[in-house]
């Protein structure tokens, strides 16, 4: 059965228009607030001030656009409530996207001091392995920093012994080793209380964790939950700005579908008809 | 005695990690400390065997002429540039051998592996992970057609979290009532993922949890022998 279709240059062309508008002249669509989000919201919320937390980077710069305008709404966060953190990566990229993050925050905190209210003890290879071992004693996977200094020269990291001294585990994940292996060993073996990040694709195989067990509190998925977190804290961003372009690219996208079925139902009655 | 070793090696290892799971005490727990801590080890020493075998796949693509030799050529450029910029003048916090860099720090504005990191290889990565929109939407033009009563429920399924994951979704049914708000856009693709979806997710990863158990045990016993190599 012959039905027409629309050359795939034109749906390229449309999408790369649909997409570069928006940034270029902000519509500024209406946002609301889903539950997953707000339980991520509100670990942070609910943390104490002067709590230490890990925040592990498992992306690179593939999934950066998704992932870095969470951790940005993240950090912000905890430095807005005085949580120090710990950064760390499953993945080599990660440490720089960490730093990345870091350069960002800066200028907003000046006060912040790398050592007293965050450290970053870089990449360490083995996945679940090495998260496991963290959990049982911090020090014997970091002795340094990502730097090289001892990690006893660092304030922040004098009472982090393991999980027991972290009010929270977050993972930004992109793939394995990444969130999975954090909820398994830190939730699930050592009780301590988990969320994260994922890309939008990667969203369904990790919202099974987001349960009445609460194996993960919260989870933020795809820019829409950065957006989101941006709300949240009445901080448009990276997040904010980049709805409007996913939201034209997913309107085009629907279009060439209806147009696809359009053809074929057509055709199929064509073809009907010719019998 | 070649095969036997690594076996008895397999087995004692995959034992002593089961049982440090349920009996967490001394020497259990001691032993399985140390082969985590072993473990690693060898992580780190993969990452250099994984650089040696990159190496000699490309050099032996290169010699021999291979389709798309010319590929290897740039791999095997853009790492040698990479560790040696890395090496030479170290990363944004650290020194390399040949110091800071200061006067190419003057004239780059960072140093050149960050500079590389930032201008080059993130673009790039990011380049091929936004072709996929492009593939998406034209994947999706030609795949999501109603023909059967499964395609459809695809069809709609689709439709309404792409919908309902952007604010365009929020907006067009803004103004339905309270009542109707079980009809509002993100909150019907909320529920497509929080039931439909993750009930099929927890079937699927119960079967992967099953498999995973079944192949680990094969491996510890024995059975698969496939990691030894050879036939």
């Amino acid at each position: 059965m012959a039905r027409k279709t629309i050359d795939r240059r034109w749906i390229f062309l449309l999408i790369f228009v649909g997409v570069a508008l928006p940034l270029i002249f902000v519509i500024g669509l209406p946002l609301e607030t889903t539950e997953n989000v707000r339980m991520v919201y509100d670990l942070v919320e609910e943390t104490p001030s002067g709590s230490t937390v890990l925040i592990s980077f498992d992306f690179d710069p593939a999934s950066r656009p998704e992932l870095y305008p969470m951790a940005l709404a993240l950090v912000d966060h905890c430095f807005q409530k005085d949580i120090k953190m710990i950064f760390t990566a499953l993945w080599p990229m990660g440490v720089q996207m960490a730093e990345d993050v870091i350069d960002v925050l800066q200028e907003k905190y000046p006060e912040k001091e790398y050592g007293k209210d965050y450290v970053n003890v870089g990449f360490k290879a083995g996945g679940i392995v090495t998260v496991q071992a963290m959990a049982k004693n911090f020090r014997t996977v970091y002795p340094t920093d990502m730097n090289g200094t001892p990690i006893s020269e660092h304030p922040i990291l004098r009472g982090v012994k393991n999980f027991d001294n972290l009010a929270f585990l977050f993972s930004l994940s992109a793939g394995s080793p990444g969130i999975k292996e954090w909820v398994q060993i830190g939730h699930d073996a050592y009780g301590r209380p988990t969320s994260g990040g994922v890309t939008g694709v990667s969203a369904p195989s990790i919202l099974p964790y987001v349960n009445e067990q609460q194996q993960l509190t919260g989870l933020l998925a795809g820019l829409k939950s950065a957006a989101e977190y941006e709300y949240l804290l009445e901080n448009p961003g990276l997040g904010t700005s980049g709805m409007d372009a996913q939201s034209m690219a997913h309107l085009i996208i629907i279009i060439f579908i209806i147009i696809a079925n359009i053809n074929y139902w057509r055709a199929k009655k064509a073809e009907k008809g010719g019998k | 005695m070649n095969r036997k070793l690594p076996l008895i090696i397999t087995f004692l290892v995959g034992i002593i990690v089961i049982v440090s799971e349920f009996i967490p005490h001394y020497p259990f727990g001691l032993i399985s400390s140390e082969l985590e801590n072993w473990f690693l080890i060898i992580s780190g020493f993969a990452i250099i065997l994984g650089q040696l075998s990159l190496f000699k796949v490309n050099i032996l693509k290169i010699k021999y002429k291979k389709p798309n030799w010319p590929y290897s050529v740039i791999t095997l450029a853009s790492f040698i540039i990479m560790v040696g910029v890395g090496i030479l003048w170290g990363t944004q916090d650290n020194s390399g051998l040949a110091g800071n860099g200061q006067h190419i720090v003057a004239v780059m504005g960072s140093k050149p592996f960050d500079y590389l990191f930032h201008n080059v290889y993130q673009h790039l990565q990011a380049t091929m992970f936004s072709l996929l929109a492009f593939f998406i939407a034209s994947a999706a033009y030609r795949a999501f057609i109603a023909r059967t009563f499964e395609s459809n429920l695809l069809l709609i399924s689709a439709i309404l979290v792409m919908l309902g994951n952007t604010s365009l979704g929020s907006f067009l049914t803004s103004w339905m009532p309270q009542t109707l708000n079980f009809l509002h856009l993100p909150k019907l693709a909320e529920f497509i993922m929080k039931y439909p979806t993750t009930a099929g997710q927890r079937a699927i990863m119960i079967g992967a949890g099953l498999g995973i158990i079944g192949s680990s045990l094969r491996i510890i016993l024995g059975i698969e022998r496939s990691y030894l190599g050879g036939k």
